[in-house]
């Protein structure tokens, strides 16, 4: 289906607000927000239908990856290095690992909990905000790093004159079509 | 911003002004780099001989084995504190006077504790074996003894750069997007392909603050664990003066104060020469002369309470110790520790001093040489006075190590030059926050 995107420039938040919520009032729900930092009011209008970001599983995943691994790697290197210090065998007795010394385990399984757990945040930002990218979207403009909010619409070709002057009546100061 | 100010800087007047800091410089700026550069030349040569003629070169005598290069080591870790506790710690704390300062102290922290990782290396002599320190496949199944404080180090002080350097990273995308989009030619390019194609959407800010605010999350303990690491080094070995559970909160809290002190050195000259009194404002200096303050206490506390702990040892050698190091050969640097590191902050019990640009940077740079001294008086005078007389010796430095350290500080302000030269050293989008964000209908009221 061939849509058309909708492009308002806005000067100011409560414009802008004031747009997204005649949006969603109308029932346009394919609209993308530009902003040059996070706003709480337009966040609080986009939020409000949506789950919380998913990057938090992509953080508890790494995170545990990282316990598992540094519990592997410590006692299976003492394991097969066994090396004796204080008196202490590292390698597994009768009675299991518990000879092996683990409490200075838990530092370095601590570390590569952050360590894994850092990536593996910033992979999944990277991965659910669609980066990384060499061209920005049709939609975008320079303004936006600046001082400027945009509102894009995506939307039917024959409601594009509608999108145009519900924006034009909410306060945008450009509106054009991309 | 309700300090008062009639007229608070707009969206555009942060692009602009944090911009402008990356023209091209005056030439007081090559001035002062073609001396670090020197200095680092100096660093360069010296590191060299060491490794040409010897350890010996660096004045190492046994008992004196650690001296200035762990002294020197543990201080730039300590440095690298303040950084992370800013864009972590205070970033979930929500203390809004971050914002204007956390850009340059997390360049800080990745720059300092790249110049510690260099001390390991220049200590441990012929440093390209220093892959040894990491656990890899070989042939002979040797690894590294995980009860050893030494290998926990490596471990917290690479998780430390890693995750420093990836906040970094994040914290600069938005910028550079502004950066890409206020630019043109081939640094239009460059700035493209780093902004990772970053153009601020309503899905990409979603997804930008849950993984920021994990981050924090996952830093924070991680700026208290790197410091208590570093003091198990000590904490964990016999030797009088050292083998104390004193160490982990004492040694946070000194990187702390010694964090704060160099984030001013760094952040009072940016402020000067770019013109930022708009955004880095007295309350700014104010806040952080406070936390120096108060670290500052603290710190007085600790010493107090390391004195008293080891007088009611109960164990002579502890007392001989102690005894030692306040009366003989290296006394004049434990008090010179104790009047830098306790006497000179209560200046900042007055607001007048905290809100001081010159007041300040003379007790900040105090707070570094005193901060430096207390790992000296850590190391050193231990070391050389335990158990056995036979085993006690005094260390002198020798031109080689001392060039040394002094070059370590060629090589951090090199890279904080160079850095604030190329990047905002301001955070674009962080200090638009700060600022109430343009309203329509409210400006038409009044």
């Amino acid at each position: 289906m061939a849509t058309e995107t909708v492009l308002g420039v806005f000067a100011h938040v409560d414009t802008t607000v004031r747009a997204l919520e005649e949006l969603r009032a109308r029932g346009y729900h394919d609209v993308t927000v530009y902003t040059p930092l996070p706003v709480h009011e337009i966040e609080e209008v986009l939020e409000r239908d949506r789950p919380v970001s998913r990057v938090r599983l992509f953080t508890l995943i790494g995170g545990l990856a990282g316990i598992v691994s540094a519990f592997l790697l410590t006692i299976w290197s003492s394991m097969v290095w066994g090396q004796v210090t204080g008196g202490k065998y590292l390698q597994p007795t009768g009675g299991g690992i518990s000879g092996s010394s683990l409490p200075p385990f838990f530092i370095i399984a601590f570390e590569l909990m952050v360590l894994f757990g850092g990536f593996a945040t910033v992979i999944g930002m990277v991965v659910l905000g669609r980066l990384p990218r060499l061209r920005t979207s049709a939609a975008y403009d320079p303004r936006f790093t600046n001082d400027r909010f945009g509102v894009a619409v995506h939307c039917a070709p024959e409601r594009a004159a509608t999108v145009h002057e519900l924006l034009r009546t909410s306060g945008a100061e450009e509106v054009k079509s991309r | 911003m309700s300090d008062g100010r009639t007229t608070s800087p707009t969206f555009a007047d942060v692009n602009r002004d944090v911009l402008r800091t990356l023209e091209p410089p005056g030439n007081l700026y090559f001035a002062w780099m073609c001396f670090v550069a020197l200095l680092l030349a100096g660093f360069f040569a010296a590191w060299a001989g060491q490794v040409w003629w010897g350890m010996g070169m660096a004045g190492k005598r046994v008992p004196q084995m650690w001296a200035m290069y762990i002294t020197t080591f543990v201080f730039w870790i300590g440095i690298g504190h303040a950084g992370t506790l800013i864009s972590a710690i205070l970033y979930l704390f929500r203390a809004r006077w971050r914002t204007s300062i956390y850009r340059g102290a997390e360049a800080m922290t990745i720059f300092a504790v790249m110049t510690a990782g260099l001390f390991p290396l220049i200590h441990a002599g012929r440093m390209w074996f220093a892959y040894y320190l990491l656990p890899y496949p070989n042939q002979r199944f040797l690894w590294p003894n995980f009860r050893s404080p030494l290998v926990w180090d490596v471990f917290a002080i690479s998780t430390y750069l890693s995750i420093s350097t990836v906040f970094f990273i994040v914290g600069l995308v938005p910028d550079i997007a502004a950066l890409r989009d206020a630019s043109t030619g081939w640094r239009k390019r460059i700035f493209s392909m780093l902004a990772l194609g970053w153009e601020g959407s309503d899905t990409q800010w979603r997804h930008y603050r849950r993984a920021y605010g994990l981050l924090a999350a996952l830093a924070t303990p991680l700026v208290l664990s790197v410091h208590s690491v570093v003091s198990w080094d000590f904490a964990m070995a016999l030797v009088p003066g050292w083998h104390s559970t004193l160490f982990a909160p004492f040694f946070v809290d000194g990187a702390i104060f010694s964090g704060f002190a160099m984030v001013l050195i760094l952040i009072l000259p940016m402020r000067h020469f770019f013109n930022l009194h708009a955004y880095i404002q007295e309350k700014h200096l104010d806040a952080m002369g406070k936390l120096i303050l108060v670290t500052g206490l603290v710190l007085t506390y600790f010493y107090i309470c390391e004195i008293f702990t080891s007088l009611y040892s109960g164990e002579h050698i502890e007392k001989a110790s102690l005894f030692w190091k306040v009366t003989a050969t290296y006394a004049w640097a434990l008090w010179t520790m104790y009047f830098c590191n306790c006497v000179a902050p209560l200046v900042l019990f007055w607001k007048r001093a905290r809100t001081s640009p010159v007041v300040l940077y003379v007790v900040s740079i105090l707070v570094l040489i005193g901060m430096w001294f207390e790992r000296f008086n850590i190391i050193v005078p231990s070391l050389g006075h335990d158990f056995y007389p036979y085993t006690w010796g005094i260390y002198y430095p020798s031109p080689t190590d001392t060039m040394i350290v002094i070059g370590s500080f060629s090589f951090f302000f090199l890279l904080f030059l160079g850095f604030i030269r190329l990047m905002p050293s301001l955070s674009i989008v962080e200090v638009k926050e700060t600022i109430p964000p343009p309203v329509r209908d409210r400006a038409h009221g009044h």
